[in-house]
Order: C-alpha cells, then structure tokens, then sequence
C-alpha cells in the first residue's frame, strides 16, 4: 500500500488573504482520513485544489499518482466527490438519478447497467428504485448521493460533510458503508464537524487559519493532550459547577448530567484546592477520578485562543 | 415548587398524521432536559405546541404554571425561545440586533448593559459588535440568537437544535451560555438529535416517531441499555470484519480507527468467552474491554426493538 494523496507545502491566496498556508499531507490508499477544523479554516479550499478545480497558488499535490497542477482532468477520474449539498434531481427518481451520473461520467455501454444496479444496491435502495428522490427522507437521499459519486468506480472518495442533518441510525449505516468501502482499498478523505464521526477515522488533520495545527490518529492526539480530565459526582452538580466557574474558570468546567468535568493543568497542585473548595461549599463529593479527554477537547484545545501546536 | 413544565397525553396530528403521540412528563425547575431524536421525530412540533405557537391535537400543557391553549400570552412573557431559523435582523450589527431585542423585552439601563456585557463575554461576539449579523460566521450567528433570546432572564428557555451546523468550539460557547442561566435557576428545555449533545441534559428524553422511548438521567439511562458493548483493539480492524460474522448472538459491529466495538445482547456474551473466539492465528488481539454503551447504542437499540422500527 503506497501514498495515493499528497499535498507538500499548498498555498492558496485570493488577493491579499491567505486561505491554505502551506499546508502538507500524505494518506495511504485504503485509509480513512479525517480533515477537521472550523468554518472558513481552509479545509473546502484544500479539497478543491485536491478535486482539480481550484488552481493553488503554489506547492505540489498528487492524487491518485496523477499530478493535479499538470493533469486535472485525469485527477479528476480518480475520484469521487460526495457532500451534504452534492446535487440529486428532486423530480426525477432514484434509478433515473443514477441513470443521469452514469451519462455524466461516460460509463461504457457494456458495464453501465452492472455497475447501476451495483450502486443502487450499495446504497441499499432497490425498493425505492422507482421512487421520486425529492421523497426520500435524509439518511437515503445521502445514501443515493454516494451511490451516484461512486459510479464510475474511482479508488479515491472525497466526502465533504456527508452527515449533516442525518439521523443516527442513518448515520451508522453509513459508516458501515465506509468502513466496508476502505476495507476494500478505497481511500476515503472526509470533513466533518462531530467528533464522534472523527473517531472513525485512521488519522486526523485539524486545520485551523489555513495550517495544520495537529496530526496523528485520535488515539494518539488524545494521549498527547497535557494535563489531566477529572470527571466529579457529586449530588449538588449545580452548585459545584457554579462554584467551580466562579473560582476555577480556567479549568474549563463543563456539566454533563449529574457529573462536572474539570480539566487540571496540574492535578497534584490542583486537586487538593479543589477538593477545599468543595469542602468549604459543603458539596459532598462522591467520586472523582480521571477520564480519558474527547476528540472535542483535542479540537478546542487546539482551535480555541493560544491553541497549541502538536504536530 | 411546582414543575416548570408539565405534558399530560400531548397529541398533534397534521392531516391525519400524528406527529407527536401521546407525550406526558414533567420538567422539573433548573433542570437542563433534552428532547433528543431524529429529524421527524416529533420534537420541533413539541416545542412549538409548549411555546404556545401550535395549538394540540389533544391533551394538555402547562409551561411555568399556564395552559399553553388558554394563557399562551402569559407564557410567552415568561420564556426565551430559539427556534432553528431564528430571525436576527441581518442588516444590522451585531450590537443593534442585542440593542433591538432589548427594547422588545422591555429591558433598559443598568440591566440591559450588564446583561450584555456578560453575554458578549459568554459569547465571544466582543471584537465583533460592529459586524452586520448576516456576515457572521454560522457559529457566531447561532450565539447571537441565543444571547438575543436571552436578554430578559427568562424562566424557562427553550431551544430547538441550538448547534445543528456548528463547529465544536462555537458549540462549546453556546452551552457557555446556557450554563450562565443555571446559577439562576432558569430551567432549559433543549432538542437535539446529537447524542453527544444529550450528555449534556440532567435528563433526557428519547423521542421517536412522536413517541417517548426512555426517560431518565443519561448516567442512568446508559445502565438500561439492552446491549453489552466490547472495545477490542487489532491491528487491521477492517481485515476482521467479515470473520467476525458468525460469533454467536453478535448484534452489531463498528470500526473506530483502530478499535471494533461489538454489541451483543445483555448477558449474551462474556469477556472471557470473546478472547477465546477472537484468539485465532495470523491476527493477535491486543486488548479486549467491556465499556459503557453510549447513548446512541442505546437509542439504536430502543428503536430497532419497536415493531414498527427500522
């Protein structure tokens, strides 16, 4: 298995404003790679270059062996491209829809109809063949889309928030999908916002001002998360919280339930001043222990202000 | 204290079709309580009929002591509410939007400027009061409309999918937010169809085709899950899949990075057992856990256990 997406040092600039900032990756064929970051970071600018529809301003970018900078068109053929605003025809039905993308991408006569039904039955939708796609609820019209973005058999599937709006049953059928697909060899590169989503992923890239800020699989930008995440029960939830906001803020309480986390910089120093405080309040602690940090931690840690590098 | 909110036998049909079906629960004063469920499954409609915008079908509602057919004014005086397409007034900055809403709830002079000096610092719209709401950031946009709501102190806020389409720290921020009303009592009624999300609730409800499936404390909710969860980490989790599908009573299999987690029936499987199974050559297990299901397995396996589910 070799390198089938690289990006080394991308640049995009529109006039005077830097959107991606030298920005370098590499993904395996057959992983799942997860790029991450706020709005207006610089991951739909990446994943234009990536697609060959965005010229960078410099730097060098391969997919799938091709050169993306010399050679879009071919690039172009390597992958799929699937998004939450990707366009499916409301009035026409679901095989038409996929009848429509095979025309678009020129499937040869003699392969069009195996790898129509293939698709329709990927996406799970044989009894929904006839049906209008603008009447599918949202988790199928997903699954239509990708079906549609996977006719032309490309070892490459860019996913661009796919899940928005997708209930959570929905949303595990797809990953199941996925994960069968990159099992399969596929590479699949895909932007998302929810973090327990990131956790499918192989490996993560968070971008944030149009950098890579981290990198690693989310294990290890878990582990390498500094200090240490308390989580407390206590029966006055509330009130520690509220204690603990007013004379701890900077250990980023949060309310989770019946159960308040507090994220200490250092526990040794830490610990024994809030247990004093708890004490001087009369909030009786039942429990407190440890946690493992969330990938939403690693994400505001890093994306939130003096977000730390930890490439 | 009586409750803040009170549902008993709560029906809404739209032409014929139920959307909400029989909802009755309470919510209890300061208490954070999510609605959380699928889109379609009832909660926008719930919301509504509670904040007195959509008359019920059937049964009753009471929010803050009212009866939300016959004293919806008296409601409305008393709640703050956000719904998913909150109107903010996009030609106008960030500062005249708070100033505007201010003036709608009759809130003036010391109040109204240490009320929105604390929800400008809550949410870190500071830098940008100069800033027409409409070229805010989908982020900044959803906390504007939370701080606009939250001008008077309510006694009860609802909010409808306050952070569908937000990224995790803005997300963050809101619930900085929400969690400044609970020192003063306010109580929160919040729907959402992230699970994540609703470890965040003292309470949650799960609602499903306008039905209420569970209703607790997430911590004790997790304990009802019908499901034992195994964490076990491989190298090549994908390589395993197919292989893993004739273990016995083997419910459901999830690939995260380099773990599986395999579901099966409560009781159905022991740790032991599973080593013995998964002990095979030419693949070494590395570790093998039972974790606490998450809310989703949970959640999944109510509604794969309705007759009607899918």
């Amino acid at each position: 298995m070799g390198i089938t997406i690289e990006a080394r040092n991308l640049v995009r600039r529109f006039g005077v404003f830097t959107a991606v900032d030298g920005v370098s990756f590499a993904v395996q064929e057959g992983e799942i790679f997860g790029f991450l970051g706020p709005n207006g970071a610089g991951k739909s600018t990446t994943i234009k270059m990536l697609c060959g529809i965005l010229a960078p301003t410099s730097g060098e970018l391969w997919v799938g062996g091709v050169d993306v900078r010399t050679y879009p068109e071919e690039a172009k053929h390597r992958i799929g491209y699937m998004s939450q605003k990707f366009s499916l025809y409301e009035d026409l039905t679901v095989w038409e829809n996929i009848e429509f993308y095979a025309g678009i991408y020129r499937l040869p006569k003699e392969s069009k109809g195996g790898w129509m039904e293939k698709m329709l039955a990927l996406s799970g939708l044989e009894e929904e063949k006839h049906r209008l796609a603008g009447d599918l609820p949202g988790g199928y019209k997903q699954r239509l889309a990708l079906g549609c973005a996977l006719l032309h058999d490309p070892p490459i599937i860019f996913l661009d928030e796919p899940t928005a709006g997708v209930d959570p049953i929905s949303r595990r059928n797809f990953w199941e999908l996925i994960a069968q697909m990159a099992g399969k060899g596929k590479t699949i590169f895909v932007t998302t916002h929810y973090m327990d989503e990131a956790e499918h992923c192989d490996r993560l890239a968070l971008i944030n001002n149009g950098k890579i800020v981290a990198a690693g699989t989310p294990t290890q930008l878990k582990e390498r998360q500094t200090g240490v995440l308390l989580e407390v029960a206590t029966l006055q939830p509330i009130r520690a919280f509220a204690l603990v906001r007013r004379e701890l803020p900077e250990t980023n309480p949060a309310l989770f339930g019946s159960l308040l986390h507090v994220s200490l910089s250092d526990r040794a120093a830490m610990e024994e001043r809030l247990l004093e405080l708890f004490k001087n309040e009369n909030i009786t602690v039942d429990s407190m222990s440890a946690i493992s940090f969330s990938l939403e931690d690693v994400f505001c840690q890093v994306m939130g202000p003096g977000g730390t590098v930890g490439v | 204290m009586p409750s803040a909110i009170v549902l008993k036998g709560l029906v809404k049909e739209f032409s014929g079709i139920r959307a909400v079906d029989g909802l009755s629960f309470s919510v209890e004063r300061g208490e954070i309580f999510g609605l959380v469920g699928p889109d379609g499954a009832g909660k926008t409609t719930t919301i509504r009929m509670l904040v007195g915008v959509l008359l019920p079908t059937s049964g009753t509602a009471e929010v803050a002591g009212f009866d939300v057919v016959r004293q919806p004014e008296e409601i409305k005086k008393r709640i703050g509410y956000m719904s998913q397409k909150f109107s903010l007034y996009g030609e106008l900055s960030v500062q005249e939007n708070l100033d505007f809403f201010a003036d709608i709830y009759l809130v003036s002079g010391r109040e109204k400027e240490a009320r929105q000096k604390r929800l400008l610092h809550f949410s870190k719209l500071g830098p940008f009061v100069g800033r027409q709401a409409r070229h805010l950031s989908g982020g900044m946009k959803q906390k504007l409309g939370l701080s606009c709501a939250l001008i008077h102190t309510p006694e009860i806020l609802f909010l409808d999918e306050p952070t569908t389409g937000v990224d995790p720290v803005s997300r963050r921020e809101l619930w900085e937010i929400v969690y400044d009303l609970l020192e003063e009592n306010v109580t929160i009624f919040v729907s959402t169809p992230y699970m994540d999300e609703a470890e965040r609730c003292s309470r949650v409800a799960f609602i499903h085709k306008g039905k209420i499936l569970a209703l607790d404390d997430p911590k004790q909710l997790k304990t009802t899950s019908g499901r034992e969860v195994f964490e076990v980490k491989v190298k090549n989790p994908r390589q395993w899949r197919e292989s893993l599908e004739g273990l016995p009573g083997l419910l459901e299999v999830e690939i995260f990075g380099d773990k599986l987690h395999l579901s099966f029936p409560k009781g159905g499987m022991e740790e032991t057992a599973l080593k013995e199974l998964l002990a095979r050559p030419g693949g070494a297990v590395e570790s093998i856990r039972k974790i606490v299901p998450s809310l989703e397995d949970l959640f999944i396996s109510l509604v794969k256990g309705q007759p009607s589910g899918g």
